[in-house]
């Protein structure tokens, strides 16, 4: 179960800075192991916190623009937009428990 | 995301923490002696350190190599083929005295085993140098397969001399304009064969003898500053990417202060056996092993486990 999207360089915009929730966006790839352990633990809490944010994807192979403007050079590297900024980022693959410190603010 | 284990209450016969080869190997061997092993594999580092490698080739068994990705999944299935369960969730816990154990997890979940087999690997080095932390992924990476993509044209560092900073700096020049390794000596410690792959690539310089002091850059990396440790010589080294492959440190956090450790870090065994030195708990892969450290020697060690851990609750039966 996922409530996550995918977004792309033409629909980032409309997907994440104009949104009127947070979004939390995981920058991730195919080929990055890691990124496939994320995968699952960011749809859950798609799923879980549906109310409070949303979980978009971009897959930094196909949308090389969005990711140059965010200096994205390691993945899994997950941002939190609220209101068009970047208001919180985790690099590396993490835990759920993780998350729901980090972003804790935002998924109240 | 976690499979529906047999209810908590109950009492098994092992637990086994970490999913890399040695957790896998314990799973398989357990599982086909009946003993319907409870795996908690990690939620992020399932699978274990061969997650982020690409090509395997010294697997026995694989005359073509295998990806490491693609071999621990054939691990996993064949754990679970044989009635392995397998949770994909953190254990923040252990109570390992007395003759039932107790393994918490990270949601509050508890489950008691008369054995548990601690295979959590280890963990990659950081350099521990001024700059390093702030830029971890912005420039900073201990992962050139998840990485690499990101360097297409750039000039970068490798920092180490063993068989994963070789790999990494060959993996590296496929997207790289220049790789440069960083070792403290003035030899690899690699095996040959990776060694000279490494030593006879165009795309590849060697700096000895010197270790980072700094990495430099504000929002991200613009260079590393070299300390030659021969001559005492400063320099700097303009790069835009540093990958860390300095080695590993064994995972013994969970069970620090309770079993004891060797000299390396690791979890003391006693002499061929994974057996540590409280009763019913076991040891196997790289969390036992400062020498070797390879897949291989890793299976072969969650084997010895799961040998031991059958022996174990024979004789207790008896």
């Amino acid at each position: 179960m996922s409530n996550a999207k995918s977004a792309t360089d033409a629909t980032f915009s409309a997907d994440v800075l104009n949104s009127e929730k947070p979004v939390i966006v995981d920058f991730w790839a195919e080929w990055c192991g890691p990124c496939r352990k994320l995968g699952p633990i960011l749809d859950e809490i798609s799923v879980e916190y549906a109310d409070k944010v949303d979980v978009v994807k971009v897959d930094v192979d196909a949308n090389p623009a969005i990711s140059a403007k965010y200096g994205i050079t390691s993945i899994p590297a997950v941002y939190l937009f609220q209101g068009g900024e970047v208001r919180g980022t985790v690099v590396g693959a993490r835990p759920k428990q993780y998350f729901e410190k980090e972003f804790a603010e935002f998924l109240k | 995301m976690s499979t529906q284990a047999t209810p908590a209450s109950d009492v098994r016969d092992v637990i086994i923490i970490g999913s890399g080869p040695a957790g896998y190997t314990a799973a398989i061997y357990s599982a086909r002696a009946d003993l319907k092993p409870l795996m908690i594999a990690g939620s992020v580092t399932a699978g274990g350190e061969l997650m982020n490698t690409t090509d395997v080739e010294n697997f026995p068994g694989f005359p073509e190599g295998i990806m490491g990705p693609d071999l621990m999944e054939n691990l996993g299935q064949q754990a679970e083929r044989f009635g392995t369960e397998i949770m994909y969730d953190d254990v923040t816990s252990v109570e390992l005295e007395g003759a039932v154990k107790t393994v918490t997890l990270a949601d509050g979940q508890e489950f008691k085993a008369r054995t548990v087999i601690i295979s959590t690997g280890s963990a990659y080095r950081e350099l521990g140098v001024e700059g390093e932390k702030r830029l971890v992924g912005h420039g900073v990476s201990s992962c050139a397969t998840c990485d690499g993509f990101f360097f297409k044209g750039h000039d970068i560092a490798v920092i180490g001399g063993g068989d994963s900073a070789m790999e990494e700096a060959i993996f590296l020049t496929k997207f790289a304009e220049s790789v440069t390794v960083v070792h403290r000596r003035d030899t690899l410690r690699a095996s040959k064969i990776m060694a000279d792959r490494a030593l006879n690539h165009p795309k590849i310089k060697f700096i000895w003898d010197s270790e980072v002091e700094t990495v430099e850059g504000d929002a991200k990396v613009s260079g590393i500053r070299l300390n030659n440790l021969v001559t005492g010589e400063k320099s700097e080294l303009a790069v835009t990417g540093v990958f860390v492959a300095i080695g590993n440190d064994p995972r013994v956090d969970l069970v620090k202060g309770v079993l004891e450790l060797t000299a390396a870090g690791t979890i003391a065994v006693e002499g061929r056996t994974s057996r540590t030195t409280l009763p019913g708990v076991f040891a196997a892969g790289d969390v036992v092993d400062p020498t070797y450290r390879q897949a291989i020697t890793a299976a072969g060690s969650g084997c010895v486990a799961a040998l031991d851990v059958e022996h174990f609750l024979a004789d207790q039966n008896s």
